[in-house]
C-alpha cells in the first residue's frame, strides 16, 4: 500500500445564490447593517494615475441580462503594482464589488487604469483588471480579465492574451474605450462567449 | 519573490458549470473550454482587510439587527477553522456569511416566499479569522424553503459563506448544511458535486461540546482553501 498523501481538499463551491447582496452588499438588498461595507471605493483618494469609468452588462446564453450577478475587481495601480507585492499608495486597495442595475442589468464603476504588471519569466502583462463574477446559477466563480483597447501594442505582446488559440475570441477580453469611459460587456454563453480562466 | 503557485483547482471536485438538473446553471454556464493559466501576480496576490473595516458586533446575527428583541429561531453558534489544502491555518482573512431566518425567508426585496421576514434578523454576518484561522458567528439556524426548480423543490437549511485567503485565486463561496438535514441528499444544486466525499465536507457537525449550555448549539464547519505548491528554497529555484 502506497504511503497517504496528507493534502486536504478545497471545499466545493456553491452558487452564491439570487441573494449574494444580502451578504456582500446588503445596501443594494434594502437594508443598512454595517457601519462600512466593503468595495465601494477601488483606489482609495490618493491614487496616482488616469481615473476612468467602465460600464457594460453581463448577459447569459440567451441574451438576457444577469441582473443578479456581483463581479469583485482587483488591479494593480498605475505603476502596476498590486497592493501587498510592494509599495502603493496610502488607502489603494485595488479592489472593489460591482453590483449592476437591478432594473437594467448595466453595471458602472469607478476605478484607475492600472499599470502594466510582471508576468512570468518577466514577460510584461497589459494592463488588465482581473474579474471575479458570481451569481444564482454560477456554481463555480468565473475569473476573467479586462483589457485596455487603446493598448493595442501592450495588448499585441500580452502572454495571456496571446494564449488564446482562437485569435478571434481575444475581442472579447477588451473594453472599447470612449474617452475615459470604457465598455466591457460580459457573455456567459453565446457566439461572444467571454474566455473564462482556470487560474 | 512570488508566494509559489496554487494547487491546481480540482474541477473534478467542485461542481461543473453546466448541470441540467439545476435548471439556472443552463443559460449561465460557459460553453467553451476554460483557459488555464499558470499563475502571475494577478492570481497570487489579493485584497487584505483589517480590524478598521468591520466591527467587532459584526459576527453576532442575533444582534447586528436586532430592533426589539432577540431573532425567533433555534439559537446556533457556527464554528470552525479555515485551511489551506496544505492543512495550515488561513489567518486574519475575512470570513462573510448571509443566510434566511428561521422561517426561510431573506430580507431581500426580491425574496416573496411567504414566510414572514424576521424584524429582528438581518441575516449576514462578517468576521476576520484569528491567528489561528478560528473564526466564530452567533446566528439562528436557517429554515429550508421551496424555490422554482421543480415544481416541489426545497433547499435544505444552508448557510452562504464567502472566504477571501491571501490570493484572488484562493477566493471562494460556498454553502454550509447541518448534519442530519434530508433535504441535502435531494437538492439539485447540492447534488451538481460529483464526489459524495466533497458534499460531506459542506456538512458541518452538530458539537456539542462547543454549544452554550442552555443558550445556543453549536456546529462546526471547516473551510479549506486552495494551497501553494511547494515553497521556493533559494538554492533549487529550478525544482519547485
Amino acid at each position: 500500500m502506497v504511503q497517504a498523501l496528507n493534502y486536504l481538499k478545497e471545499s466545493a463551491s456553491q452558487t452564491a445564490g439570487p441573494f449574494v447582496h444580502i451578504g456582500l452588499a446588503p445596501g443594494a438588498a434594502g437594508f443598512d447593517i454595517y457601519a462600512r461595507e466593503l468595495g465601494h471605493d477601488i483606489i482609495g483618494p490618493n491614487a496616482k494615475g488616469e481615473r476612468i469609468t467602465v460600464t457594460g452588462t453581463v448577459t447569459d446564453g440567451t441574451g438576457a441580462p444577469v441582473k443578479d450577478v456581483l463581479i469583485e475587481v482587483w488591479q494593480a495601480n498605475a505603476a502596476g503594482i498590486y497592493p501587498g507585492k510592494g509599495a502603493v499608495e496610502n488607502s489603494f486597495r485595488g479592489w472593489g464589488r460591482v453590483i449592476p442595475d437591478f432594473d437594467t442589468g448595466v453595471f458602472r464603476f469607478n476605478t484607475i487604469k492600472p499599470g502594466a504588471v510582471r508576468g512570468r519569466n518577466d514577460v510584461m502583462m497589459a494592463p488588465h483588471l482581473n474579474l471575479w463574477l458570481v451569481a444564482r446559477g454560477i456554481n463555480v466563480g468565473l475569473n476573467t480579465r479586462m483589457y485596455f483597447a487603446d493598448e493595442n501594442t501592450a495588448n499585441a505582446s500580452d502572454p495571456v492574451l496571446a494564449l488564446i488559440e482562437q485569435a478571434n475570441r481575444r475581442d472579447t477580453l477588451i473594453a472599447k474605450a470612449d474617452g475615459t469611459i470604457y465598455h466591457f460587456d460580459i457573455c456567459l454563453q453565446g457566439a461572444h462567449e467571454t474566455v473564462f480562466f482556470d487560474i | 519573490m512570488s508566494p509559489s503557485d496554487l494547487i491546481q483547482r480540482d474541477r473534478q471536485w467542485h461542481p461543473p458549470a453546466h448541470a441540467p438538473d439545476y435548471k439556472t446553471s443552463v443559460a449561465r454556464s460557459p460553453h467553451n473550454a476554460l483557459l488555464s493559466l499558470q499563475n502571475t501576480d494577478s492570481e497570487l496576490t489579493g485584497p487584505t482587510f483589517g480590524h478598521d473595516d468591520i466591527d467587532a458586533g459584526d459576527n453576532d446575527l442575533l444582534r447586528n439587527y436586532a430592533q426589539t428583541g432577540d431573532p425567533i429561531g433555534e439559537r446556533i453558534i457556527l464554528h470552525g477553522r479555515v485551511l489551506d489544502e496544505n492543512a495550515r491555518p488561513v489567518p486574519h482573512t475575512l470570513v462573510e456569511i448571509w443566510q434566511a431566518n428561521a422561517g426561510g425567508r431573506y430580507r431581500h426585496k426580491k425574496d416573496t416566499y411567504l414566510a414572514p421576514i424576521d424584524p429582528n434578523f438581518g441575516g449576514c454576518g462578517r468576521t476576520l479569522s484569528d491567528d489561528q484561522g478560528r473564526y466564530m458567528f452567533r446566528t439562528v439556524k436557517p429554515g429550508a424553503y421551496p424555490w422554482r426548480n421543480w415544481v416541489n423543490n426545497w433547499r435544505p437549511a444552508h448557510i452562504h459563506i464567502s472566504v477571501f485567503g491571501t490570493a484572488f485565486a484562493q477566493r471562494l463561496i460556498t454553502q454550509m448544511y447541518f448534519e442530519g438535514d434530508p433535504l441535502i441528499a435531494k437538492c439539485p444544486i447540492v447534488n451538481a458535486i460529483p464526489d459524495p466525499r466533497a458534499i460531506g465536507q459542506l456538512v458541518a457537525a452538530l458539537d456539542l461540546n462547543a454549544s452554550a449550555p442552555l443558550d445556543a448549539i453549536a456546529y462546526k464547519f471547516d473551510i479549506v482553501l486552495r494551497g501553494h505548491r511547494s515553497t521556493h528554497f533559494e538554492n533549487r529555484p529550478e525544482g519547485n
